[in-house]
């Protein structure tokens, strides 16, 4: 259960971001994780509401993008998708692969509440534009 | 891993990370921030940091990790018995309770530090730098770092080691590489290790373990040893002598002020752990 503590290093980033833009909320945030990083993506979630409370982030959502598994083989040069304990190449069946897609654990982006996009709202609003 | 060289960003996953925009407001009013930080940005930053210290002292790290019950802890006793009585060798036990490893480094004469990580399932970059300020890294040549027995977790935690071993015991079964595919590609070395209980498990096929390392695109050597009988000892020996010689000569031929980082540079180029692999294989 070391996503706890992966969980505790995503929200100290987006505290850090949410202080930089002056953030009043974290709405959303989107994290890419591949298999190969050794992060369970549910456990990861399950961890959030844990390491947010009494955060920036508390309420916001979390989206996890799952990324795939994917070899370019030094040989052949072919490209295939593939499972985190096949990283063969399918073309040629060589074992001498490189990976290029699999093993990220990425904050990938956040949405942000600040005093002025609230105040965007806010003007929206008074306009009658929804 | 990082916003700047896009370092964790491959054509064969861009399409997927690729960001639609570096900042734009949402049709809800709200900003959205384009980030691509690796979620162990802090850890890495710290793993560096630590390997820089390594580097100053011309000190070996090397990361010792195994499921519990490998024979981590009887390996580095071997070691310490056979390995070139002019290395100054120390050790860093990470358990989650008690001193027993610790201690039973310390009998033959060897600094042990004893990190007790309570309910954490791995060691951590900054666990470690708390550990070097115990240790006088000048009095030493090579340092083991002992994982905490778990092949799930510690996989994830650049910890600034040099070169990361990996035990396979024979009681565990040959095929462990499939089933940690993680833990395993992370391996600069592998040992399988209580080769000795080979001819009594004998469903433990060798052959069988290195196809598994195969199909993880693992390059790393294979050894079959044993601390009791002290079969491939003396392989395991000679290899860590090479390793330090090794990473004796690139620092020698790359002086720390020209690959040292600075923190706005170390920023830019925090590595993931993969990273750290292939900056071993690299340059050592």
């Amino acid at each position: 259960m070391h996503e706890l503590a992966i969980c505790q290093a995503l929200i100290n980033q987006l505290e850090t971001i949410a202080t930089e833009r002056n953030a009043q909320n974290i709405s959303l945030i989107v994290v890419g994780i591949g298999p190969l990083s050794g992060v369970e993506a549910q456990l990861l979630k399950n961890a959030y509401p844990i390491a947010s409370t009494g955060t920036v982030a508390e309420n916001a959502e979390i989206v996890i993008q799952q990324l795939p598994v994917k070899v370019k083989c030094n040989e052949c040069g072919c490209e295939s998708e593939t499972k985190p304990n096949k990283l063969i190449c399918k073309n040629c069946g060589n074992w001498r692969t490189t990976l290029i897609s699999g093993d990220e654990l990425i904050l990938l982006s956040v949405e942000l509440e600040t005093a002025d996009s609230q105040s965007g709202l806010a003007s929206k609003a008074n306009t009658g534009l929804h | 891993m990082c916003d700047t060289c896009g370092c964790n960003i491959t054509h064969g996953n861009e399409n997927f990370i690729k960001p639609g925009g570096k900042l734009h407001k949402t049709e809800s009013g709200k900003e959205a921030v384009t980030v691509l930080h690796n979620l162990l940005d802090e850890n890495d930053h710290t793993a560096m940091h630590n390997r820089d210290h390594f580097d100053q002292h011309n000190v070996l790290a090397i990361n010792l990790m195994s499921s519990p019950g490998a024979g981590k802890t009887a390996l580095l006793e071997a070691t310490i018995q056979q390995l070139d009585k002019n290395l100054r060798i120390a050790v860093i036990e990470g358990d989650l309770e008690t001193e027993n490893d610790a201690e039973r480094i310390r009998k033959h004469g060897v600094k042990a530090i004893q990190i007790s990580t309570g309910s954490a399932c791995h060691l951590d970059a900054h666990m470690i730098h708390q550990a070097l300020h115990n240790l006088d890294l000048k009095e030493f040549d090579i340092i083991f770092i002992e994982n905490v027995g778990n092949l799930v977790c510690p996989a994830s935690f650049d910890l600034g080691q040099h070169l990361n071993v990996t035990l396979l015991s024979v009681p565990e079964g040959d095929d462990k590489p499939a089933k940690y595919p993680v833990m395993f590609r992370a391996s600069d070395f592998v040992l399988i290790s209580k080769s000795d209980l080979l001819p009594i498990l004998d469903d433990f096929k060798p052959e069988r373990a290195r196809k598994y390392f195969q199909d993880i695109a693992s390059t790393a050597p294979i050894l079959e040893l044993s601390s009791k009988d002290k079969s491939g000892m003396s392989e395991w020996l000679a290899w860590i002598n090479q390793q330090i010689k090794t990473r004796k000569d690139y620092l020698k031929e790359h002086p720390l002020s020209s690959h040292s980082h600075s923190h706005t540079h170390g920023h830019v180029h925090t590595h993931s752990h993969e990273h750290t692999h292939d900056h071993v294989h690299k340059h050592v």
